[in-house]
């Protein structure tokens, strides 16, 4: 099979690739946010506890 | 309600898993796994542990999926290559439905039990489940378009799951409107618990009225109305999208936890062990 008529998806090339395009997009956007919301919060509870200690 | 003497277990923050099984001495071990695992230190060290394990089969599952479902499954006799696109639209579809559904048992365990890590697993899923639905909805419009020749039509099926994406939404905004946590728990999940209701209606609503969607693809075992070459990607990529939203859940319920439990004194020996 060659390359062309793989992503010519016998015609539907354009309704495929869009909809996995999609998908793919949602699914790493889901993760990443996750991860980076994570991070920012685990940050901000680091540092709040570091302040908590300082105090006497 | 119970009157079970470890059922206050969990309103205490900064309990381990290890005292609370101490506290609960002769009352049976019936119930100890569970109020281990919904204690939040020791759910937020197992998410963060299990995150891994979920991640990679599901990108490999994925992997394997992709290349059965769009290179070594053959054309359909009727719908051509379109067909492919079932394996995102259909896994979209049933986990919309399935995080819904462990979301209003999160929402019901954390009101009944006034377990706390009920309403932190609710809010930490509903944003998966309404991102889930805006793929199914989407991606069901792309194959509407060459398949019946329109992008949306106002038939059951799509109907009722654009409600369920009107309740994820709902969820959310409800939950957003309150400033206090534990008000926002209560009101939000009152609501996940009654959108429950959706659930079925999405699932059948293919038999129940005369829809313009096709019926289930893969639920007839007996008589299946698809090659088996056509559905064991499909197969994959289920357990993959399944896997893959259970990782982003641990992500979630992780933030979540952090962000309800920022005074309790299990959070500073855990902190220090990890990196930002």
């Amino acid at each position: 099979m060659n390359l062309t008529t793989f992503f010519a998806m016998g015609g539907y090339g354009a309704y495929i690739w869009s909809c996995y395009g999609l998908t793919a997009a949602v699914l790493i956007f889901m993760a990443w946010r996750a991860r980076s919301e994570l991070k920012a919060e685990i940050t901000r509870a680091q540092r709040r506890s570091v302040i908590a200690e300082q105090q006497p | 309600m119970s009157s079970h003497p470890d059922s206050r277990a969990d309103s205490r923050a900064d309990s381990t898993a290890e005292s609370q099984a101490a506290a609960a001495p002769r009352t049976g071990t019936r119930w100890l796994w569970f109020h281990k695992l919904s204690s939040p230190p020791y759910a937020f060290r197992t998410s963060g542990k299990l995150r891994p394990w979920f991640l990679w089969p599901a990108l490999i599952l994925m992997a394997i999926g992709l290349y059965g479902g769009l290179v070594l499954a053959p054309a359909d006799y009727q719908q051509k290559d379109a067909f492919r696109i079932i394996y995102v639209h259909v896994p979209a579809g049933i986990l919309s439905l399935q995080v819904y559904i462990v979301m209003a048992i999160a929402a019901a365990v954390g009101l009944i039990w006034r377990i706390k890590l009920g309403h932190a697993l609710a809010a930490a899923i509903a944003p998966i489940g309404a991102w889930l639905t805006v793929l199914c909805l989407a991606t069901g419009s792309i194959y509407g378009k060459p398949m019946w020749g329109t992008w949306w039509e106002w038939e059951p099926r799509l109907t009722s799951e654009l409600i369920m994406l009107f309740l994820y939404l709902g969820y959310m905004a409800l939950r957003n409107s309150f400033d206090d946590v534990q008000r926002a728990d209560r009101a939000a999940d009152v609501l996940a618990i009654v959108g429950v209701v959706n659930v079925p209606i999405v699932k059948y609503s293919v038999e129940w009225w005369t829809s313009l969607h096709q019926g289930p693809t893969f639920s007839k075992l007996d008589a299946p109305s698809m090659a088996a070459s056509m559905a064991w990607p499909w197969v994959l990529m289920m357990l993959a999208f399944m896997l893959y939203c259970a990782a982003v859940t641990c992500d979630r319920l992780r933030t979540e936890i952090l962000k309800r439990e920022r005074n309790a004194s299990w959070l500073g020996e855990q902190l220090k062990e990890l990196k930002p």
